[in-house]
């Protein structure tokens, strides 16, 4: 397939206004599925289960069962709402949206629909330059996710030129919350970033309702972002496309990015957008056209019969309303002069989407000035080299070990990175890591008085520069020294010893 | 009133993923305009001061507490009715459409 | 013996077996070798099991030789519509489409059944998706009428009404969306219950019309109705559309029955033209035998009745199609893979074009259609404001009166093939059934005689409030009484002798 032209993002924008309007689903981390009591593989306990072990004949929707509604699922989807800014309907209810597709058992859809739980809120979101954007949200609804599809045959493992598919129904059923925003206007250049700075706003939401695990690589935190571009002074918005399959945060910030260029670049020249699904490529970091907009999408919504009204009471919403965390932007400036970062230093975690990691990891037992040092430094390193995100790589339990090593003197800096290696390759924990690679510094200062002695003689020259009084010599034994013991030894140690030696 | 197609019946089979043959497309056509003639006239009534029932038997609220069931199927249960598995998976032919 | 065994109600059967005169399995295979002599004739079972069902009934002898407290019907046998998933047992709504399907699990009105040492013969035949006024468009072949051979025993359930009918099964469970318990119940002279919206659990029902559908009993007398009520109403966790209040008990208002001061309302509009002269004529027979004992009758209009069936050809569909939607070729049931393979979307569509009988694609594209883009609201949406309307209808009228009357249905039993080319007509039988499905309330036909121009049985239908299902009871016991003190006898006693026909009965190969 030809690569799309793509036009100078700086000349789209002086063009065009883009606009963007961004759906996430959020799959809630409840014990049990939104309508079945079948376990949820949303929540970590039940994570990578067998195919087709968490189901029940409602997730398989064989004929006669029935659908119960979750009561959690419900209030965690007031929480979601209220911390969106959201009103909670006084009523609302379920509908069904019909359509076939095999990895959806019922061929509809469970959804809300005309009237969904949560409506008409905002969201605050910083960015890299310190701009706060309020985004508009329209509506957040409950759902139901579909099952898995895995295509065999042809080359790609994608869907096209496959030979057949597998189905497995786990993750049919798991409750979703769908957040839909309103068109954002304004964004202009910084659209792209705002648009992932969005959905980690929602990722760290969740994360503080504790309602999600909030993992955008385990499908956790689902994105379809549209874009669309008006000429320069226009009312009328464009048409606009769907991109999906958008699973981190910096392909977000890609995508739309892509779309604008590659949108300005048909416009220009006089062409139309075509008001399709696009799917998102990670390996080229291209769109490519999906299925265009049709009467097959007529998805013959009507109220759920088989379900009730859900009306919540005015003390169930001021209950969940009060106990909810404080807002990001204010959670933000209390973390910011707790940790006592410099404005430039918080705004680096920040912007790195690292915040709620940073805090984790405090939280499990480092120092905010070493949790930063990790996360934005060596973490942010290896998951760039990787075209991933930082907190797939590690989880912060993890970091909060490395760092705690580090301070006890069980591990140099230099070693401390082999370790962190170690566990983003999946060989375990640190602690585990340190023992079976034997990696702990050799804190035993006979070995190190051996290897000092032998050094010492071994050149001769330096040892009487030192005793001289040439104190700094003493770099070329410390090497020496670090260099038999393969880097396991704390070097400020050494050159304690050195010099104790020296002058022995 | 209700003047329906071949085309439309057509359609509407496409959405309904039943291969009707052009017969069965004819034969329905004709009864679907007879049928919907005769059921049109819920409308003479249902005015806009009319709120719809969509549950004979009002109720609300109707929660399940959030602890696995007792129906949760083992795998051979789930598979049990398959027309076509492989392993712990239902098979199925190569797939056209995309998710929506 | 044999014979008399069949012929007992279900619970003068019960008091036999508690009292020791006779063990379940006796029982058992008294109904099973019935069912073996008539059945080639009747066609009532889809599956008959057997060996499964003596099986069951030893287990309840046994729990009884060993002195476990049971209730009035342990070890009777009973009939369940193919339309309740059975653990163990096929279950196909009538259809092609879930030949040879075994479900894991059970309905929960079949799991009330079985704790309460009911056993299960078999699964009864059925309009395909309960689909039907006449059982003819079951995939399997139609079930016949034990009074008329030639003619239908109602729909969708005429499977269960004719395994009562014919003896083959004491008691037997039923489905009714917009009369497929109360209609049959009418053309075989038995007593059919639908009860209030949400009494039974629709756990396990293979659903039609999700917000229609009720499951009830299917019987010969009208306390067999009441006690077979009191094992499978009551409120179901796993249907949340089911009422969460206990209930009185209807075998009470059996036994209890009195109608004096009671006011029953004609509905004006279900009393006239349409009708049947025989089956008007039984009606206000019977109404003035309940008038002789005390009860007021008075006329009572409810104008929103005509449109109910409209409403409900618009709602049944557009729920249906969803409802089956499931049947896809892809977790369960049948497959057919288009000639040089194809898609998935192929499979699919060949496959519900093979595995779906006519009726079942006509409601699915109407409902398709009326729940399309640009016509939800002239169509659904007006049939849902029409349902407020009847409602209000019922309302009023019981203001006015405790329960209503009118003919189960305009006509006695047709003929096979009478209706089946025309639809609408099929559809105007269940015109006096179907306001109780779209309001929820309960409703009871049980025999009000044979109309004099056919000699073929008429029903009389009550209907009662939401949560007033005792009332029915009470009604019912009354009336029948009444009509067996002049009859000299059950209806049913004067029903053709079916053994005539167990050398003729080969047509349909059965079971
Ligand atoms: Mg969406
Ligand atoms: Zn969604």
């Amino acid at each position: 397939m030809a690569r799309a032209e793509l036009m100078d993002f700086d000349k789209a924008l002086e063009l065009f206004e883009p606009v963007i309007g961004l759906e996430v689903h959020v799959e809630l981390n409840t014990t049990t599925k939104m309508f079945s009591p079948a376990p949820n593989p949303a929540n970590s306990a039940y994570h990578g289960a067998e195919p087709n072990t968490l189901v029940s004949p409602v997730c398989l929707g064989l004929p006669g069962s029935l659908p119960v509604v979750n009561g959690d699922a419900v209030r965690s989807s007031i929480s979601l709402g209220l911390a969106l800014g959201c009103s909670i309907a006084p009523s609302s209810r379920f509908a069904r949206k019909n359509y076939f597709y095999p990895d959806l058992a019922k061929n509809y859809q469970i959804s809300q629909y005309d009237e969904p739980i949560a409506f008409e809120g905002s969201v605050q979101v910083e960015l890299v330059n310190g701009r706060v954007f309020d985004v508009p949200i329209e509506r957040a609804h409950m759902e139901e996710d579909a099952g898995k599809l895995t295509h065999v045959g042809g080359s790609t493992g994608r869907i096209q030129g496959a030979e057949y598919s597998l189905v497995d129904y786990n993750r049919a059923g798991v409750p979703l919350v769908e957040i839909v925003t309103k068109p954002i206007f304004g964004a202009e250049a910084d659209a792209p970033e705002l648009a992932k700075a969005y959905v980690s706003t929602i990722r760290d939401i969740a994360l503080s309702l504790g309602i999600s695990e909030a993992r955008m690589e385990r499908g956790n935190l689902r994105c379809d972002a549209n874009v669309s571009l008006r000429p320069r002074g226009a009312e009328q918005l464009g048409i606009r496309t769907e991109t999906k399959n958008v699973n981190s945060f910096r392909s977000i910030e890609r995508a739309v990015r892509y779309e604008i260029q590659r949108q300005a670049a048909i416009l220009a020249k006089g062409g139309s957008i075509t008001q399709e699904t696009r799917h998102w490529h990670e390996d080229t970091g291209t769109t490519s056209p999906g299925r265009p907009k049709s009467d097959a999408d007529d998805y013959r919504y009507f109220p759920e019969p088989d379900l009730l009204p859900v009306v919540p009471s005015a003390e169930l919403i001021e209950e969940l309303r009060a106990a909810l965390p404080e807002p990001p932007a204010a959670h933000r400036r209390r973390l910011k002069a707790e940790w006592g970062f410099t404005d430039l230093e918080f705004q680096d975690v920040a912007n790195s989407g690292l915040l709620v990691e940073l805090e984790e990891t405090v939280k499990a037992g480092a120092t905010p000035a070493a949790a930063r040092k990790w996360w934005t430094g060596e973490i942010a390193r290896l998951a760039n080299a990787a075209g991933q995100d930082a907190a797939s790589l590690v989880i912060p339990e993890h970091v909060a070990e490395l760092a705690q090593l580090v301070d006890a003197g069980t591990l140099t800096d230099r070693l401390a990175r082999q370790v962190l290696e170690g566990v983003v390759a999946g060989e375990g924990s640190p602690q585990q890591i340190v023992d079976a690679r034997g990696l702990a510094v050799v804190s035993d200062d006979g070995a190190l008085i051996a290897a000092i002695d032998e050094a010492l003689a071994s050149q001769p020259d330096v040892l009487a520069k030192i005793r001289d009084g040439k104190v700094q010599a003493a770099g070329a034994v410390i090497g020496a020294v670090m260099k038999a013991m393969h880097g396991k030894a704390d070097a400020a140690r050494v050159r304690e010893l050195v010099l104790e030696r020296a002058q022995g | 009133m209700s003047e329906i197609s071949a085309e439309q019946v057509a359609h509407l089979a496409n959405l309904a993923r039943i291969a009707l043959t052009d017969e069965e497309i004819g034969h329905l056509t004709t009864e679907l305009a007879q049928i919907m003639h005769a059921v049109e006239k819920v409308s003479e009534v249902a005015t806009p001061d009319v709120p719809p029932t969509s549950h004979p038997i009002p109720m609300q609220n109707v929660y399940r507490d959030d602890v696995v069931g007792a129906s949760v199927l083992s795998v051979d249960e789930a598979l049990a009715g398959a027309p076509e598995r492989d392993g712990n998976r239902f098979v199925v032919s190569a797939i056209l459409g995309e998710e929506q | 013996m044999s014979d008399d065994l069949i012929r007992l109600s279900a619970a003068d059967l019960g008091a036999k077996l508690a009292a020791g005169e006779v063990s379940s399995v006796e029982a058992t295979r008294a109904h099973l070798d019935r069912i073996a002599a008539v059945d080639g004739a009747v066609h009532a079972f889809l599956h008959v099991a057997g060996e499964h069902a003596l099986e069951t009934a030893a287990a309840v002898d046994a729990k009884r030789a060993a002195g476990d407290k049971l209730g009035p019907l342990a070890g009777v046998p009973i009939a369940v519509k193919d339309v309740l998933v059975t653990k163990g047992m096929p279950s196909t709504s009538g259809s092609r489409i879930l030949e040879g399907w075994i479900p894991p699990y059970d309905a929960t009105p079949v799991t009330k059944v079985r704790e309460a040492g009911l056993v299960p013969l078999g699964k009864t035949n059925m309009d395909e998706f309960a689909m039907g006024s006449s059982t003819e468009h079951s995939a399997y072949g139609p079930t016949h009428n034990p009074w008329d051979l030639e003619r239908i025993p109602g729909g969708s359930g005429g499977g269960s009404a004719a395994s009562v009918a014919a003896f083959e099964a004491p008691l037997a469970l039923g489905s009714d969306t917009g009369g497929s318990i109360r209609q049959p119940a009418h053309v075989t002279g038995t007593v059919g219950v639908k009860p209030t919206y949400g009494a039974v659990s629709r756990y396990g029902s293979i659903a039609l019309a999700s917000s229609l559908d009720q499951i009830g009993p299917v019987t010969r007398t009208v306390l067999d109705a009441a006690l077979l009520h009191d094992v499978i109403a009551g409120h179901d966790p796993l249907d949340s559309t089911s009422i969460p209040e206990s209930w009185p008990s209807m075998a009470e208002a059996v036994r209890r029955a009195d109608v004096s001061g009671l006011r029953i309302g004609v509905i004006k509009e279900l009393d006239g033209e349409g009708f049947q002269a025989g089956v008007r004529q039984r009606f206000h027979e019977s109404l003035d035998l309940l008038a002789k004992q005390g009860a007021e009758i008075v006329e009572v209009s409810a104008p929103h009745f005509e449109y109910s069936i409209a409403a409900y050809y618009l709602i049944l569909p557009a729920e249906a199609s969803s409802n089956l939607a499931k049947f896809d070729s892809v977790r369960f049931g049948l497959r057919v893979t288009p000639d040089g393979g194809g898609t998935v979307e192929q499979v699919m569509a060949a496959t519900r074009e093979a595995g779906f009988g006519p009726e079942v694609k006509r409601r699915i594209i109407l409902g398709t259609y009326a729940l399309s883009a640009g016509y939800y609201d002239a169509y659904y949406g007006s049939a849902q404001k029409v349902r407020t309307l009847v409602q209000r209808d019922f309302d009023a009228a019981f203001e006015q009166v405790d329960v209503l009357a009118s003919p189960t249905a305009p006509t006695t039993a047709f003929k096979f093939g009478e209706k089946l080319a025309d639809p609408l007509s099929m559809y105007l039988n269940d015109i006096a059934t179907i306001p109780a499905n779209l309001a929820g309330v309960p409703g009871i036909s049980v025999p009000a005689g044979l109309a004099p121009e056919d000699g073929l049985p008429v029903g009389i239908q009550f209907l009662a409030p939401a949560r007033e299902d005792a009332r029915l009871y009470n009604v019912g016991g009354v009336l029948e009484q009444l009509l067996e003190a002049e009859w000299g006898g059950p209806l049913l006693a004067s029903a053709p002798d079916l053994s005539t026909h167990e050398l003729t009965a080969t047509e349909e190969g059965a079971l």
